[in-house]
């Protein structure tokens, strides 16, 4: 019985046991001296987990009587999370190691949030979101404040512990009014309670705090203040991680609660998530064209791709899952891409933020511009890149839901997002003569930065199986 | 006879202080820690008067955990708001300014 049990939860149980051992390790010897090490090999064995469960597991499993689910849904979740964080830490290693920054906790606490996401998105009961959830946002709140002798970035983990404990709460009281009137703390009994046109007051109130507090974890508006704030407060291989991993853990949560727990009552909820949605994609498009610090900008930029995201989960269906899983997946290696960029920009062995400075950046560096014009476009949703397709997928999925209001209002935002991505390929290519940024050459960060480029570009053929792999896991989470 | 209204109304009370806690208060940081606590805790009245009426020990496990969850949660913010202060000097909300929001 608990050796089934345990074999399922197997991956996340290596993770968590390597970073207790890796703690332990470092702390009684050579601490700080470790960090580079602890990095690559804490990368490599989320490389290799994120292999494993991608390649391994078949079916549905459950254990802990329904507590942790493993299913395919989560597998294609895991793996995002696992391959996307190992890359963040390996192309945020030269930046802080130069800059004196990079601690052994780090790699530590990466490890361990990425625990919590792996439970998030397997989560079968309550109690197990709630815990996997605050696992992860523990170990954030502790990474944003990373450099504790800078002001911004301290007051980063400040403002993101208030505004994460505040979401944690409202989560946290909507599953207790949830339980309250389903009786239950499993997804699996709480459907059975939720059928449409049945929810009481009391659990409908409980779902709409729920879906508050999960708006919060992946910055939907209106619930977005804390995102630009600690994107340009915490140094920028944490923004990296900030706008990966944990950004397809919370949509994946999201995903699993709406239709594990509440899918035979779509139309009590999809209402709400069509505002977020529609909010997030606007909010993000207009607030981005005043912001001259490139992490702010991204900041708004994960923003309104959240509210495409949610787009796709407003529309309730199979499909809709299925266009959210692919979205985030080329959400994802755009971003890995834009960072791996961003944290190549430094002047004088300073980092720079300012867009400004990026002027007549293609003189100097044609190559990597080439390379930031296609993953510029891929973020704007020009065609024919990837960021398109994935756009292209939300979109018919709301159409065919009989949200064709949110479709049109997604095309519009993205056109008017389309403006500050193409005024960075302006400033790139046609800016004013400007002073030259230092020419700095990272064999990482400039493979990670080809790669995403390439992604988008050869993505188009077949978009390597991800299109496939995303139908298979919204079929098993939608029932 | 005290029904479970009751306690639900006293949870929605605190709970609601809490909030208006953390959105008021423009002095100390140390009064949201206090307000994110109290919204906790009326969390954890809500489950064990639900667990009680209906009879199922769930919700009492769950308050457990919450409580620990809460523990920590306050541990790693009070770390966070060292660190603030020596950076900062003070810990007056209005003083959380360098970046706008």
């Amino acid at each position: 019985m608990i050796q089934a049990d345990l074999s399922v939860i197997l991956p996340e149980i290596i993770l968590a046991l390597y970073a207790m051992a890796a703690l332990l390790g470092a702390v009684y010897t050579g601490k700080d001296k470790l960090a580079s090490m602890l990095v690559w090999s804490t990368a490599g064995l989320m490389a290799a987990l994120g292999i494993w469960i991608g390649t391994s597991g078949s079916g549905t499993q459950e254990a802990f009587g329904g507590m942790f689910v493993d299913d395919g849904f989560a597998r294609f979740a895991k793996v995002a999370i696992l391959l996307s964080a190992a890359a963040v830490l390996v192309m945020g290693q030269e930046y802080m190691s130069r800059r004196g920054m990079l601690r052994f906790e780090y790699p530590i606490l990466v490890a361990l949030s990425a625990v919590g996401m792996m439970m998030m998105v397997s989560a079968g009961d309550l109690m197990a979101l709630y815990m996997g959830l605050e696992l992860q946002s523990l170990a954030l709140y502790v990474v944003a404040s990373m450099r504790r002798d800078s002001i911004k970035s301290t007051e980063a983990g400040l403002k993101y512990f208030v505004l994460g404990a505040l979401s944690s709460g409202l989560l946290l009281y909507g599953a207790s009014l949830v339980y309250g009137f389903a009786g239950t703390t499993k997804f699996a009994g709480i459907i059975e309670v939720a059928q449409h046109g049945e929810i009481s007051i009391g659990m409908l109130f409980g779902i709409v705090l729920l879906i508050s507090g999960l708006g919060f974890k992946v910055s939907a508006v209106p619930f977005h203040m804390w995102t630009p704030d600690v994107y340009e407060g915490a140094p920028t291989p944490v923004t990296a991680f900030f706008a990966t991993a944990p950004k397809i853990a919370a949509m994946g949560l999201f995903a699993r609660v709406m239709h594990d727990a509440f899918g035979h009552a779509v139309s009590d909820w999809s209402q709400v998530v069509a505002v977020l949605s529609l909010l997030s994609m606007f909010v993000g498009a207009v607030a981005a064209i005043g912001q001259r610090d490139i992490k702010r900008l991204m900041a708004y930029s994960s923003i309104a791709h959240m509210g495409f995201a949610l787009m796709g989960l407003a529309a309730g269906t199979e499909m809709g899952v299925e266009a959210m899983l692919v979205y985030m997946a080329i959400y994802v290696a755009m971003n890995i891409g834009t960072f791996a960029f961003i944290l190549m920009l430094q002047k004088d062995g300073q980092p720079v933020t300012d867009i400004q400075a990026l002027n007549q950046y293609s003189r100097r560096e044609p190559g990597k511009a080439l390379a930031v014009l296609v993953l510029l476009f891929s973020l704007a949703g020009v065609p024919p890149m990837l960021g398109f397709f994935g756009k292209l997928y939300v979109l018919r999925a709301a159409y065919d839901a009989g949200l064709a209001w949110l479709a049109i209002a997604g095309v519009i935002a993205s056109v008017i997002g389309a403006f500050y991505y193409l005024r960075i390929v302006y400033f790139m290519y046609f800016g004013d003569e400007g002073e030259d940024l230092d020419r700095t050459s990272s064999p990482v960060l400039w493979v990670f930065l080809m790669g995403s480029a390439a992604v988008m570009v050869l993505g188009i053929i077949n978009m390597f199986g991800v299109d496939g792999a995303a139908a298979a896991a919204a079929a098993t989470l939608v029932h | 006879m005290i029904g479970i209204e009751h306690y639900l109304t006293v949870a929605a009370t605190l709970f609601v202080i809490g909030i208006f806690g953390l959105f008021l208060n423009r002095k100390n940081v140390i009064i949201l820690l206090m307000s994110i606590e109290l919204m906790l805790l009326a969390v954890n009245i809500n489950l064990v008067a639900f667990s009680s009426s209906l009879g199922d020990l769930v919700g009492q496990v769950f308050t457990l955990f919450v409580l620990t969850v809460a523990a920590a949660e306050a541990a790693i913010g009070l770390a966070i708001l060292v660190c603030f202060f020596r950076n900062r000097g003070t810990i007056a909300v209005e003083d959380i300014n360098m970046m706008k929001g």
